[in-house]
């Protein structure tokens, strides 16, 4: 378990960041990710506005990817409502903004919103967890209450599905969510379009490297353990339901958080983020992007959703089978995902021209810069 | 309790019952019922501190309900369990681990995706500080003779390395008794007088008790101080090796005409 290499005073700064849990360990992977950091970050610079106002959104996308890579590839829990904690964030968001569209009343409810989705993930988690509900009925559960989330807002375009002058407006949505703000009283900050790029790519960032921190701690291996074998992880005195409670909720959070900013994005949000088909997607990115690989599910995530957006602008209505295309040729071919395969080969080719033993390296950092 | 290994802790508590005895685990009355089928029958069961016991009997006896009764993956439908002194008969699996019993399944269920360093994290992060990590997974590992195997998935050890390192992890837990179920199916000869000595060593010089399912009758006659021979879910007979072995009525429902 020797763990990072002694170069430089570098290795102390990624430290709490590297270990057997993750994948990208090396400079070579860290450069890569600072790579494509700086190149998402002069996105905007390159390609104007316009491309930062969809670049947010896809960027919204991959952390409620993250969101799931996480709770699913590192602790098993596939959720295939992980978009239920992105939509309820962003009704949630709507209703306390619209009412409160002061610097305060928004910052509230970026707040709120968050919290929602995360006493929601609790709550449902709880339920399921300490309930007994195990693997595939937890997948069925958590795609159920998407759904019924969808059904249920799809009835709400009467004039009494009103809270205060937020009117949730059914299939149609709930339109005039103000933009993003922070302060309190009248000190503080709009955020304004170019704003919400970088506020969603930092937001993106630092949640990445806050769950690269946290699979890699000691409760990273209780949720590996847990993953790979619940009973066993509990005869090691591991209180594997709670810490499965835990992982969703944190799920939630995140996903919440991709939904706010995916909301004051669009200034909209509908019923449909809970369907079927925005139900799929994250299980999507993950499966192709490696459910292992954290920044592989991003990586995904932002190409599937690019090369989705383009095949719409060109009215062409095949991207869907695209996706689905996509989704089967790599189920079929490498099951772990697109990342830990590059990492094999990677290791593999390391192993071959270095004979002295190999670190660890990166997944998809050229993947992600492809965005 | 002396011991002669200094990586495992040793002295349990003691536990004076007031007989004189210092029993780690007893059993009053412990019953469980799957539906209309009764598995353990009002089971009385005392084991001393540092003692190894066989536990055997045809299949279906109820041996590894018993263990599962002890570990708290089933509940019990009525009786209590009492571990060093006290009533742990509600408590779930973790925090019975935490007082220190510890568990080896009957299959080995190392973690098969991991490496064998990542595997002993898993138990000794509950238990030692991360800088102690690297040490003590040395010494368990020079212990249990799988040195240099540190690297290795766990999924590509051999079947004895696996059942090593299960026993390796259970004991990295620190426990004050460890339940084992049939540690030797499937070894070859050699692999399984590894396993007695490994298991005789815990016993005599950790201080361990340990209560071993096992239907190898000369492995028993190897490692057990007392064995115990469930059947039909109760307690059919408690005794020594030498007793139980020329038993007619246990030869009659377990050992066969060849012993």
């Amino acid at each position: 378990m020797s763990v990072g290499s002694s170069d430089g005073p570098l290795a102390a700064v990624r430290r709490p960041f590297e270990g057997p849990n993750t994948m990208g360990n090396s400079p070579a992977f860290w450069l890569g990710f600072a790579v494509a950091v700086v190149a998402l970050a002069a996105l905007p610079v390159l390609f104007g506005l316009y491309a930062a106002e969809v670049g947010a959104v896809f960027l919204a996308y991959a952390l409620l990817g993250m969101s799931l890579a996480f709770i699913w590839g590192y602790c098993g829990i596939l959720s295939f409502g992980q978009v239920a904690f992105f939509g309820v964030a962003g009704y949630a968001f709507g209703i306390v903004a619209i009412n409160a569209a002061t610097l305060t009343g928004l910052t509230l409810a970026l707040l709120a919103a968050i919290a929602v989705s995360t006493a929601f993930a609790a709550a449902l988690g709880y339920f399921m967890f300490y309930g007994g509900v195990r693997d595939v009925y937890v997948t069925i559960l958590t795609l159920v209450v998407a759904l019924v989330l969808y059904t249920f807002m799809g009835q709400t375009a009467g004039g009494e599905w009103a809270i205060g002058d937020a009117r949730l407006g059914g299939f149609n949505g709930m339109s005039g969510v103000p933009d993003l703000a922070v302060g309190i009283g009248s000190t503080g900050v709009e955020i304004g379009l170019l704003g919400h790029y970088y506020v969603t790519l930092g937001a993106l960032v630092a949640t990445y490297l806050g769950l690269r921190a946290l699979v890699n701690s000691q409760f990273g291996y209780a949720m590996v353990a847990t993953r790979e074998d619940e009973d066993r992880t509990a005869m090691f005195g591991y209180d594997t339901t709670f810490i499965k409670l835990v992982v969703f909720t944190i799920g939630g959070a995140i996903a919440g958080l991709g939904g706010v900013l995916f909301t004051t994005q669009n200034n909209y949000v509908d019923p449909s983020v809970f369907g079927i088909t925005a139900a799929a997607l994250p299980v999507v990115w993950a499966s192709v992007g490696g459910r292992t690989s954290l920044i592989g599910t991003v990586g995904a995530a932002l190409a599937i959703q690019f090369v989705d957006y383009r095949l719409a602008l060109s009215g062409s209505e095949w991207a869907l089978v695209l996706i689905g295309s996509l989704l089967m040729f790599v189920v079929l071919v490498m099951p772990e995902g697109v990342a830990p395969r590059l990492h094999e080969y990677i290791v593999e080719y390391r192993e071959d021209a270095d004979p002295s033993p190999a670190p660890q390296e990166p997944p998809a950092a050229t993947e992600e810069v492809g965005d | 309790m002396a011991t002669s290994d200094p990586t495992v802790k040793t002295t349990p508590a003691v536990d004076e019952t007031g007989d004189g005895s210092s029993r780690i685990l007893q059993t009053r009355g412990l019953r469980k019922e799957f539906g209309g089928l009764t598995a353990i029958d009002d089971v009385d069961f005392a084991l001393e501190q540092g003692e190894l016991r066989c536990l055997i009997g045809p299949n279906g006896a109820g041996k590894s309900t018993f263990l599962n009764l002890l570990t708290g993956q089933l509940e019990p439908t009525a009786g209590e369990i009492y571990y060093d002194g006290t009533d742990i008969t509600g408590l779930p699996s973790h925090e019975r681990v935490d007082r220190g019993i510890s568990m080896k399944f009957q299959v080995p269920s190392v973690y098969e995706g991991l490496t064998v360093a990542q595997n002993l994290r898993i138990p000794l992060q509950q238990i030692v500080e991360p800088d102690a990590f690297e040490d003590r997974t040395r010494e368990i590992l020079g212990r249990f003779d799988l040195l240099d195997q540190w690297e290795t998935v766990a999924g590509a050890l051999s079947h004895g390395q696996q059942q090593r390192l299960e026993i390796g992890m259970a004991m990295a837990m620190e426990p004050n008794l460890m339940l084992l179920d049939e540690p030797v199916a499937g070894l070859s000869v050699e692999e399984t007088a590894d396993i007695a000595e490994l298991l005789r060593e815990i016993a005599d010089d950790d201080g361990v008790a340990l209560i071993v399912i096992e239907h190898d009758i000369d492995f028993v006659e190897t490692i057990a101080d007392r064995v115990t021979v469930l059947d039909g879910g109760s307690i059919f007979r408690e005794g020594s090796i030498e007793e139980i072995r020329t038993d007619p009525e246990v030869k009659r429902i377990y050992l066969g005409e060849d012993h």
